[in-house]
């Protein structure tokens, strides 16, 4: 019998904790996928952050390693000095990547540090139970601005792609979303070119994607993916913000 | 050599091509040295945009597989507190060196000893240690540059150098030891690609089930006994009929041999122990020291930090006085023979 889906092998044989209709597992399986058609899960190294992907070091099927809140792009950056040769990612949310670890991210943007970057962004905390995020949108009710985030209280939120753009170092960055079949297609090709940027040493590549909360927006996935198109894409525009090969841009 | 210069080349001949630092007053001869040497021998010098992101460089570096290094000095140190918390919790080696300055907050840029606690107790949240050397000697400084790495291999855990500015200066003719008569450490645990020959390493300090957590911490705590019955270094002379002895390590014990001399030289009974490990402390030798004497000294460049280990050890055998200067100021000879003859009295 012909085999026509099954588990990448990027990906370990154990359950998620993720909650229903989460993004995470989509991406992780993205990223397995991507990990096995390229061939390089002997030699890819994953950085797990803190938040909801904590266990990131569980679901992958390659060596991995647990960063402390926000440090992912340092520890990847250790990582790759220590070992040029090997593949590096960081797998990091919204807390970790735009807030408490801003600092780490853009430099190793500016270094045009050689790894690749999978920033779930889903405007607000996951794992501490839904606070507001760096990238929580204006309006946006938490339990951290449980009026909704005010302008002159709490400013504006951060956008990353755009940011990061502005700099030299990196080669790649694109911000995708996966509430369709069709952009779970376009960001899983990202992916890969992000991916495929490292092994040609080409430098620092970021994936932005956007991704579900309904546990802590209180919604239930299908209302969640509504909620995501008619709210985060106005605010956070998909496309490519960055490309030193010449792609389209924003 | 200058002091800083000497950890920097010692690290280099020890087999570390892994520094990631940020300058701060008075180490950074340190990363300025592993600035030039590191491109020229195939090795990685980086300047990181903060101690934070540096000590996580050296946390990714360590759990690949190699020997990894940063330096700093006490306002720094604080801000990698939190990242030798996670390298102490997923067991990696590595070595810090802090060449300690006056504190608290800013505080000066001259020599001080205030940062013993925070080497010794931790510094970092949760139950771990460091091994922490406190050299006095450029020679010694460079020696225990080599042990630091060895003994961070051996036990897979953070060591730190622990010097002051005046060491860091301070220059003095050495020589290094061969690398070659060292032990090699088989690191089957780093993160170095599975190759698709072996299951997945993972570098991970969470546990989220507290048996699991404890019985992981106890283990630890297994390892730390045998390093306190083992790897204890210390330096001692006139014990053996002393009335008085005084304990100091690093710069400090430098000038405390002078007073002692003196002390000597006017016919009081006066011996010294120095550490060299600051952990693992040597208790054992206080504590047979305390019963034998009519009392003990501490001299630091603090407010009295290790007289608390001092004391302990000693547990009320004998009283034990501290004297200290801190803030930066180094104390004199003279300072110090004051005491000494204040408590023979």
């Amino acid at each position: 019998m012909e085999i026509v889906f099954q588990r990448p092998k990027a990906l370990a044989d154990v359950p998620f904790h993720y909650c229903s209709g989460c993004s995470h597992g989509i991406v992780h399986r993205l990223v397995a996928e991507v990990i096995d058609e390229l061939d390089i899960a002997g030699d890819t190294i994953g950085v797990a952050p803190v938040g909801c992907s904590v266990f990131a070091y569980n679901y992958f099927n390659v060596d991995m390693q647990q960063a402390a809140h926000g440090r992912a792009p340092a520890v990847a950056t250790g990582v790759k000095r220590a070992n040029p040769d090997n593949i590096v990612f960081t797998y990091q949310g919204d807390g970790d990547l735009a807030a408490i670890g801003t600092a780490e991210t853009v430099h190793a943007a500016a270094r045009g540090e050689n790894i690749t970057v999978i920033f779930i962004n889903n405007a607000i905390y996951g794992m501490t139970g839904g606070q507001m995020a760096p990238t929580t949108l204006v309006g946006q009710v938490t339990q951290t601005s449980p009026y909704g985030r005010k302008i002159e209280a709490q400013g504006y939120p951060i956008r990353m792609s755009e940011m990061l753009a502005t700099l030299e170092g990196p080669s790649f960055i694109k911000r995708c979303s996966v509430d369709s079949v069709k952009n779970i297609n376009d960001t899983k090709n990202a992916i890969k070119k992000a991916f495929q940027n490292q092994m040609d040493k080409k430098g620092f590549s970021m994936v932005e994607i956007l991704s579900t909360c309904p546990t802590n927006w209180g919604l239930s996935p299908v209302e969640s993916l509504g909620w995501l198109r008619e709210n985060m894409i106005p605010h956070y525009p998909l496309g490519v913000y960055k490309d030193i090969d010449g792609g389209e841009k924003v | 050599m200058k002091g800083n210069e000497a950890i920097a080349e010692a690290a280099i001949r020890a087999n570390c091509r892994h520094f990631f630092g940020y300058p701060i007053t008075p180490q950074t001869e340190i990363s300025a040295y592993m600035a030039k040497r590191m491109p020229k021998i195939g090795g990685t010098f980086l300047q990181a945009e903060s101690e934070v992101a540096a000590i996580n460089m050296v946390y990714g570096a360590a759990g690949a597989g190699v020997r990894a290094m940063t330096s700093s000095s006490s306002p720094g140190i604080s801000l990698k507190a939190e990242g030798l918390s996670y390298i102490a919790g997923a067991d990696l080696p590595c070595v810090v060196v802090n060449i300690v300055r006056a504190g608290p907050g800013l505080g000066g840029i001259q020599p001080a000893q205030s940062d013993y606690f925070q080497a010794v107790k931790g510094g970092g949240h949760g139950d771990y240690k460091m091994i922490v050397l406190a050299p006095s000697s450029i020679q010694e400084t460079v020696d225990s540059t080599f042990d630091a790495f060895d003994l961070a291999d051996k036990y897979r855990m953070p060591v730190m150098i622990l010097g002051d500015g005046m060491l860091g200066q301070m220059m003095e003719p050495i020589s290094f030891p061969d690398s070659a008569d060292r032990p090699t450490y088989d690191k089957d645990w780093a993160t170095t690609g599975t190759k698709n020959k072996r299951r997945a390493n993972v570098i991970n300090s969470l546990y989220i089930q507290p048996e699991e957590l404890e019985q992981v911490i106890w283990a630890r705590e297994e390892k730390y006994r045998e390093i306190e019955k083992t790897e204890v270094k210390y330096e001692s002379e006139g014990l053996g009929d002393a009335d008085v002895v005084v304990v100091a390590y690093g710069t400090t014990a430098r000038v405390v041999k002078a007073a002692v001399k003196a002390a000597a030289d006017e016919g009081i009974k006066v011996g010294l122990i120095r550490p060299v490990t600051l952990w693992p402390f040597p208790s054992e030798i206080i504590a047979k020291t305390a019963k034998n004497v009519k009392a003990m000294l501490s001299v630091e460049m603090s407010t009295g930090q290790m007289v608390e280990d001092i004391r302990l050890a000693a547990n009320g055998a004998c009283p034990v006085a501290f004297y200290g200067r801190t803030g930066g100021v180094i104390p004199t000879p003279d300072g110090i023979l004051e005491q000494i003859r204040r408590m023979v009295i």
